[in-house]
Parts: structure tokens; C-alpha cells; sequence
């Protein structure tokens, strides 16, 4: 098992351990963490799991690949840094045991 | 036999291969379902060689369909192929040729997306709720009780017009405007909303200078959170050509107009047919948000949208050829039984419910989409509080267009608590 904690805007954290294998997007939407609403159902076509990704993570959970669909969909994010990752497109292995995500302001 | 059960007969029993679903009078009269569940059976990437708009594929399961959105690369909305609709965008005698974002590719398509989707971002719409209240407010206030009204006139209109009038900060008494130019905009002669392509070009340049002079008195003030003032000084949208700046207002106004109006009222009808979900809902106010995702996939208010292929490639096992109309059926997906269970019943506590394919999906997936959710929601809320049932009482008329899914009159009374 392998723990991703998303971190809401008035700081309040859910720690959600899942198998290694399962996406973040998968994590958040299969145990009611709210403003990650993955209306597409993980297929990289709505950018409604958009989160970003704590600086001490970004060495581990990478940065969207440039000029991929990712990356298309995250331009049209409110509050897209370069921190912003689509949690569908990060699956969690032992490696992110621990990971942290945070839900942009205002994220439905 | 009625029109109905001959055309639902005619849905099973034509040839494959001469199966044609473009026909507008299917649509309006509600029988098109049928062709869409045997294709999706038989032959869901489709191929029909000839129609009244030339030779078309019809893409008909969800994740089909879900293939083609994202695939933009290899699937262009681009205005000059023919554009997002099954009907050619370049046809017809003096059409005004609109450039529109939605009917562009990036990189094009992102500047200018990317100019107003601020407008309608989360911050901005918890200043628009308040606004929308008050006056959805007024608006049931003002109406009737135990008296038939039609309420896609009364209500269905009259709110998504108000919506869209603060969206663009339009003159208020001005506003039923905005709906006779989107209205126009998606108008054919057959319709019967405009007599001739010449009478709907005139009726847009007034719109278009009409606008321009909004745009002439936004430049010389300060910006702020409307859509005029948005593309006024936004770097990206400020030096735009004329006609594009017209294309761009028309989609706003189009993508805000019909479609949230065809879901307030196809939500009413819904729950007259469907009792039990009636009672659960008045039983259960809580319920409402998550209400209507289930209405907007029921109501599936633009039917389709379509794409050319720039290159060949394959769906579904078929074969596409550069050059190619393909058109994803929205209607037909959101009720592909593989991907959502139980398709065909209006559940207003279904799972999942935003996993639906009515605002489509990647890079042009409908930016209104949460504004539409915010209208619905707070009209349902404030009907809720006034009203024990909005009883259908009265046959629907259904709009004739094989690309908009909705209602031109819904006779509906009243019930107080």
C-alpha cells in the first residue's frame, strides 16, 4: 500500500493509502476527497483533477510531458503553475509513498 | 400507424447500409433513439455514403467517441473543412462565415480560449451566484400559480437570457436580444426561425455592430470581469479581425443560450415522466447537485459534434480516409449501456453522473460547463422552496434541428405548497 495526501485550500489533509498501480485521480474520486471531481473518468479529457504538486515532490512525480495532452489540457486550468499535474496521470507507486497533492483554489 | 411507430419501425428494419440518422424530423419527433441503439449494436462506427449533407461516418459509443475528442491532431474542428456541425459550416448562399474558437485547432484555438476562460472560472461564478439568485428569484416569483404557462418562455428563456446579459454586462433591457441572435446564429432556412441565409446574414451584422459599439466603449474603460471587456484588452483577442471577433461573441453567446435553456426545461419534463425520481427529490433537496449532471446527459442538449480527419486513421476497426465528416453523436453515447449502467433510466441519484459526454471532452470540452451546472442547480433550489410540483400539463414541442436537442414550448401549471 502507498499513501497520497491531498492537501485542501483551508489546509485540511486526506490521507488516502491505495495499492501501487492505482492513479491519484482514482484515490481522490474513490474516497470522496472533494474538489477532484475526474468527470472524464481518468482518460486525460477534462482537467477537473487538477492539483499541484508540493515542491519537495516534484523531483519524484515529474512534470507533465510538454506539448502532450496533459500539458494541452493544464493550459485551460484555473491556477496552472508549473507545479500542475492531472492527478489521472499520476499513478502512485512505493516511490510516492507519502505524496502530496494540493487542490487549487476554488476547484470545484 | 403514427409517424412514431413507423419511424421506429423503420429503425430496425432498413437496410444498414442505407441507414441515414442526419434527418431533422427524427430528432424532433423523438424516435431517433431506436437508430442509435441498433447501430450501436450492429454497426457503431457507421458509414453512410449519402445524405442531404453529403457522405458522413457516425461515431455512436462513448468511448469511440471519447477517441475522436481527444485525438485533435488527427481530427480538426477547423471552420474552413466544414467546422463542428454535421451541416457544412461554409454552405449555403450569402452565410456569413463566423470564425469561432470552437471551430479551430490549436494552437490558434488556445490563445483565444484561453483570452476569456477566465470569465467563467470558479472565482468568478461565486460572484455570479448571488446575482443569479436574486433574479431566478424574480423570475419564479412573477409567475402563476395553478395557470398553464409555457415555460420555456417564462422561465427556461428568460433565465439563461439574464445569465448570459451579466455574463456580457448587456444592456438589461436589451437582453431577449441575446437570445433572438443566438437563435439566429444556429438558424437554416428549414428551421424556420429565419426565412433565407440573406435574412440571417442581416440579422447578424446587426448584432455585429451592435456589438462593436459595446466593444468601442469598453477599450476606453478600465478592464473588467465581463466577456466584452475580457477580449477588449486581453493581448491575445484585442487585435482580433472583425468577423473573428464576431464568431468568437456568437459562440459565448450560442454555447450559453440554448443548451442550458434545453436542460432547465428537459429536467421539468424528465421528472413528469419519472414520478418515483420526482418524489425522491422532494423528498430529498440534498439531492440536487448531483441532479444535474443526470439532466444535462438525459437532455444531451447539442447532439453532436463533428470533426474532419486530416490524415487517415481508424476507429473502431473502420477505416477512415483523410478528408472524412465524422460526427460524434453525443445522444448515442450517453446511452452506451458499456459505459453507463442502466442508460435509458432517468436516475437523479446515479453514480458517477458527471461521466457523461453532453460537454464533451479534451481541449474543447464546453468551458461553460460549470455555469450551466450553477444555473441549473440554483433554479432547481429556488423552485424547490416556492413550488410543491412545475406539473407538465401539455404536450412538448420539440425543436427541429438534428444538432440541437430542445424545446420551442412546454405547457406547464403551477403548484403551490
Amino acid at each position: 500500500m502507498t499513501t497520497v495526501i491531498f492537501i485542501e485550500p483551508d489546509g485540511a489533509e486526506y490521507p488516502i493509502a491505495v495499492k501501487s498501480g492505482t492513479t491519484a485521480r482514482d484515490a481522490a474520486v474513490n474516497n470522496g476527497v472533494p474538489g477532484i471531481d475526474g468527470d472524464c473518468g481518468g482518460e486525460c479529457a477534462c482537467a477537473t483533477c487538477h492539483v499541484h504538486v508540493d515542491a519537495a515532490w516534484m523531483s519524484r512525480a515529474g512534470m507533465a510531458e510538454p506539448g502532450g495532452m496533459e500539458a494541452n489540457l493544464l493550459q485551460f486550468a484555473e491556477g496552472s503553475t508549473e507545479n500542475s499535474r492531472l492527478a489521472c496521470q499520476i499513478t502512485m507507486t512505493d516511490d510516492l509513498d507519502g505524496l502530496m497533492l494540493r487542490i487549487p483554489d476554488g476547484q470545484h | 400507424m403514427t409517424t412514431d411507430t413507423l419511424t421506429r419501425d423503420t429503425a430496425s428494419t432498413v437496410p444498414l447500409s442505407q441507414m441515414d440518422v442526419s434527418d431533422p424530423k427524427l430528432f424532433q419527433s423523438d424516435t431517433i433513439g431506436s437508430y442509435f441503439t441498433r447501430l450501436r449494436r450492429e454497426d457503431p462506427v457507421h458509414y453512410c455514403p449519402e445524405s442531404a449533407y453529403g457522405p458522413y461516418w457516425s461515431v455512436t459509443k462513448f468511448n469511440d467517441i471519447m477517441q475522436v475528442e481527444v485525438n485533435h491532431q488527427t481530427f480538426s474542428s477547423e471552420a474552413k473543412l466544414g467546422g463542428i456541425t454535421l451541416q457544412d459550416m461554409q454552405s449555403g448562399e450569402a452565410s456569413l462565415e463566423l470564425e469561432m474558437f470552437i471551430a479551430m485547432d490549436p494552437p490558434k484555438h488556445d490563445a483565444q480560449r484561453k483570452a476569456v476562460s477566465p470569465a467563467v472560472a470558479p472565482s468568478n461564478l461565486v460572484l455570479l451566484e448571488p446575482i443569479i439568485r436574486e433574479r431566478a428569484g424574480l423570475i419564479l416569483d412573477s409567475l402563476p400559480v395553478g395557470e398553464e404557462i409555457d415555460w420555456v418562455d417564462r422561465v427556461s428563456i428568460e433565465l439563461t437570457t439574464m445569465t448570459l446579459a451579466t455574463l456580457f454586462d448587456f444592456p438589461w433591457e436589451e437582453r431577449r436580444k441575446l437570445t433572438r441572435w443566438s437563435d439566429v446564429a444556429t438558424a437554416t432556412p428549414e428551421t424556420g426561425v429565419v426565412s433565407s441565409f440573406e435574412q440571417r446574414r442581416e440579422e447578424l451584422l446587426e448584432c455585429a455592430q451592435y456589438f462593436k459599439g459595446l466593444w468601442d466603449k469598453r477599450v476606453n474603460e478600465p478592464p473588467k470581469p465581463d466577456l466584452i471587456s475580457m477580449m477588449v484588452h486581453s493581448p491575445a483577442t484585442r487585435d482580433m479581425p472583425y468577423l473573428e471577433f464576431l464568431g468568437n461573441l456568437i459562440l459565448l453567446i450560442v454555447g450559453g443560450n440554448d443548451t442550458t435553456r434545453n436542460s432547465i426545461s428537459g429536467g421539468v419534463l424528465a421528472l413528469n415522466q419519472n414520478p418515483a425520481e420526482y418524489r425522491k427529490l422532494m423528498a430529498d433537496p440534498g439531492l440536487i447537485p448531483e441532479m444535474i449532471p443526470e439532466i444535462i446527459r438525459w437532455q444531451t442538449p447539442l447532439t453532436h459534434m463533428r470533426r474532419t480527419a486530416l490524415m487517415d486513421a481508424e476507429i473502431g476497426g473502420k477505416k477512415i480516409r483523410k478528408g472524412d465528416k465524422v460526427v460524434m453523436w453525443y445522444l448515442s453515447g450517453n446511452r452506451d449501456d458499456e459505459v453507463i449502467d442502466r442508460p435509458n433510466e432517468f436516475i437523479i441519484d446515479r453514480p458517477n453522473s458527471r461521466h457523461h459526454l453532453s460537454f464533451g471532452f479534451g481541449v474543447h470540452r464546453c468551458m461553460g460547463n460549470r455555469v450551466a451546472e450553477l444555473q441549473l442547480r440554483i433554479i432547481w433550489e429556488e423552485i424547490l422552496k416556492r413550488f410543491s410540483k412545475v406539473e407538465v400539463v401539455g404536450a412538448p414541442e420539440r425543436t427541429l434541428s438534428n444538432f440541437i436537442r430542445g424545446f420551442t414550448r412546454l405547457p406547464v401549471k403551477l403548484r403551490g405548497h
